[in-house]
């Protein structure tokens, strides 16, 4: 990738949990608008990863750089404010309120959208994520999918320039899973970047260009899906945790 | 799922809905009836509302805090005794008229909660709670310790001569009697506007999941910062108007001023109304005003009823008696939230 273009970069990103190396010297970045796909072995690193980059957790070592200013010290409210959109893996609604709140949330502290502006706003991300019908629905009365759907259509409402996001197809099925990818389409043909962690490759590819492979904490390989998939180093990573299952 | 946004040209934002808003007025309605309470009920009646009052001002306080910060304090009697002594200090000491030294000392109690603010709020959880009990203690001893006349030591104080001197007796009563009523009508007025508010939002996300408001945006401590500082101004609020009711004060011991058993009433108020519901606080102020008029108001038994009874509500009713309501019927009786409607 061009240096010049660089939306979003870890640079030798280390994080450790007590004696566990989890990032162990990370390098990953994310242009303007580029879609990228992180795949690898389950306690490889990639939610770490994303919570070093959305800043939820400090990194042991290294820098986390937005737009090529260091943000490494910048807690995760800021990045949000900045432009760092993230969806958690397991979804964390705001259970209390409704659908339409959760999203205004985002929509009013995150992409700083007052009045009128930020209902539409919000409005708007509902209807993009097939959430209009629940809007009065309190959060915590939702299913799976649209759990799902909502922590897309939250981070969304925060008006990123890139949205980190962490299995939001997990545990759905192939048809929903295709939903979101005809949704993440969308996304970036408004000029969003997305960085999206899928274990379900056939369904990742549709929506990136550039795919990265993590095992160990450490990235193994990273450019065209096609060629990550068939690198020998990634098929390996695969088959010993298929064996370890 | 489709992928282009379908234009919804009739959605509208609701705020008020015709339940909510015939409720709120019929809530002022109610303040403007009891604000005629001394031309129309005994001494008796309007020494009961008084403590109902402040029970109400502490509940929604204490909600505020838990209910909306995460943060469950048990030294809020801190500011009780702070606003308490304040009101003894500048009336006492200083002359004030003793009204307007309870509004100072509400002033004051706001003052104070910044810089304790500043070191409690950065514990979490278990050590926030144990920080502000030693916050509450800290401030305790040292007032037991002050060799001030008008403070009293470890004896205690009185504002009995401030307000002898202005005031017969029926006229402090009903001055306090209006005083706790307004306390309580504008503290509620203020967390309303407040959840109302750009900041509400926010707020019910941090009671929500306060990772997950961060990682939206939400600015997490100021929000807490906000609860923190209204909470003390509250119950140094409340700590006055025990003070005017009850006249003396003692710095030392479980039942004073400083005492813990104002924050086993508390949270006892809050779960069994609803934490972190706007009206459920004031149905347990007067749940508890009830147990300790017709039940029992002291000793030991008193304590062992509260536990009983909000062990039971831990049990049977996690969400309170409110909070329960509210999951059954979504309803929505004050309105802080938001409601899209007109979507086809
Ligand atoms: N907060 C944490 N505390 C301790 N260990 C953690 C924590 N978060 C993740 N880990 C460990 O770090 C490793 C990588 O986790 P994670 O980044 O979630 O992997 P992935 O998302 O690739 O499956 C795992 O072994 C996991 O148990
Ligand atoms: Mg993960």
């Amino acid at each position: 990738m061009d240096e010049g273009v660089k939306l979003l970069e870890a640079a030798g990103v280390r994080k450790r949990f007590g004696a566990l190396v989890v990032l162990d010297g990370v390098d990953f970045a994310v242009g303007a608008g580029e879609g990228v796909g992180i795949v690898g072995p389950n306690g490889a690193g990639k939610t770490t990863l994303l919570n070093v980059l959305a800043g939820t957790y400090r990194p042991d070592g290294g820098r986390v750089l937005f737009r090529g200013e260091d943000v490494t010290s910048r807690a995760a409210a800021r990045r949000c404010r900045l432009g760092i959109g993230r969806a958690h893996q397991v979804p964390r609604p705001f259970g209390g309120m409704t659908v339409f709140e959760n999203v205004l949330v985002g929509a009013g502290a995150g992409g700083r959208r007052r009045g009128r502006e930020k209902y539409r706003q919000a409005i708007d991300v509902l209807e993009l994520c097939a959430l209009g019908d629940l809007a009065n629905r309190r959060a915590e009365s939702l299913g799976l999918l649209h759990r799902k759907r909502l922590e897309l259509a939250r981070a969304l409402a925060t008006d990123p320039e890139v949205l980190l996001l962490d299995e939001i197809a997990g545990g759905l099925t192939e048809g929903e899973a295709a939903e979101l990818v005809v949704t993440v389409g969308e996304l970036r043909r408004r000029g969003i970047a997305i960085v999206w962690i899928e274990h379900i490759v056939h369904v990742l590819v549709q929506a990136i260009e550039r795919l990265v492979c993590m095992d160990g904490g450490r990235v193994i390989a990273d450019g065209d899906p096609d060629e990550v998939m068939r690198d020998a180093t990634v098929v390996d990573a695969y088959l010993g945790s298929a064996a370890v299952r | 799922m489709s992928a282009v946004a379908a234009p919804a040209p009739a959605a509208r934002v609701e705020r008020w809905t015709r339940l909510s808003g015939g409720f709120t007025v019929l809530l002022a309605g109610l303040v403007v009836l009891l604000a005629f309470g001394p031309v129309l009920w005994s001494e008796n009646a309007l020494n009961n509302l008084i403590q109902l009052y402040f029970l109400v001002v502490l509940a929604v306080m204490w909600n505020a805090l838990a209910g909306y910060g995460g943060l469950v304090s048990v030294g809020q009697q801190a500011f009780i005794g702070i606003g308490a002594y304040a009101v003894v200090f500048l009336s006492l000491q200083h002359s004030l008229e003793p009204y307007l030294a309870m509004l100072l000392a509400t002033l004051i109690g706001a003052a104070v909660s910044i810089p304790v603010a500043a070191v409690v709020l950065w514990l979490r959880g278990g050590a926030f709670a144990i920080g502000t009990w030693v916050v509450a203690e800290a401030f305790a001893i040292l007032v037991s310790l002050d060799p001030n006349p008008a403070i009293g030591g470890g004896t205690g104080t009185s504002a009995l001569i401030p307000f002898n001197t202005r005031y017969t007796p029926e006229q402090r009563l009903h001055y306090t009697y209006w005083a706790s009523l307004g306390t309580a009508a504008v503290l509620l007025a203020i967390l309303f506007v407040l959840l109302r508010s750009r900041l509400g939002a926010s707020l019910q996300a941090i009671r929500d999941d306060e990772g997950a408001a961060a990682s939206v945006g939400v600015r997490v401590l100021l929000g807490k910062g906000v609860l923190f500082v209204l909470a003390g101004a509250g119950c140094a609020a409340a700590g006055a108007l025990i003070l005017a009711w009850q006249l003396s004060i003692q710095p030392l011991g479980p039942d004073s001023v400083f005492g813990v058993n104002w924050s086993a009433k508390m949270i006892f108020m809050v779960l069994v109304g609803g934490l972190g519901t706007f009206e459920g606080p004031i149905i347990g102020a007067i749940v508890l005003y009830l147990l300790q008029t017709y039940v029992s108001s002291s000793g030991v038994w008193y304590f062992v009823m509260l536990g009983a009874v909000a062990i039971g509500f831990a049990l049977l009713l996690p969400r309170g008696i409110w909070g329960t309501l509210q999951e059954r019927f979504n309803v929505q009786l004050l309105p802080v939230g938001y409601r899209l409607r007109g979507r086809a």
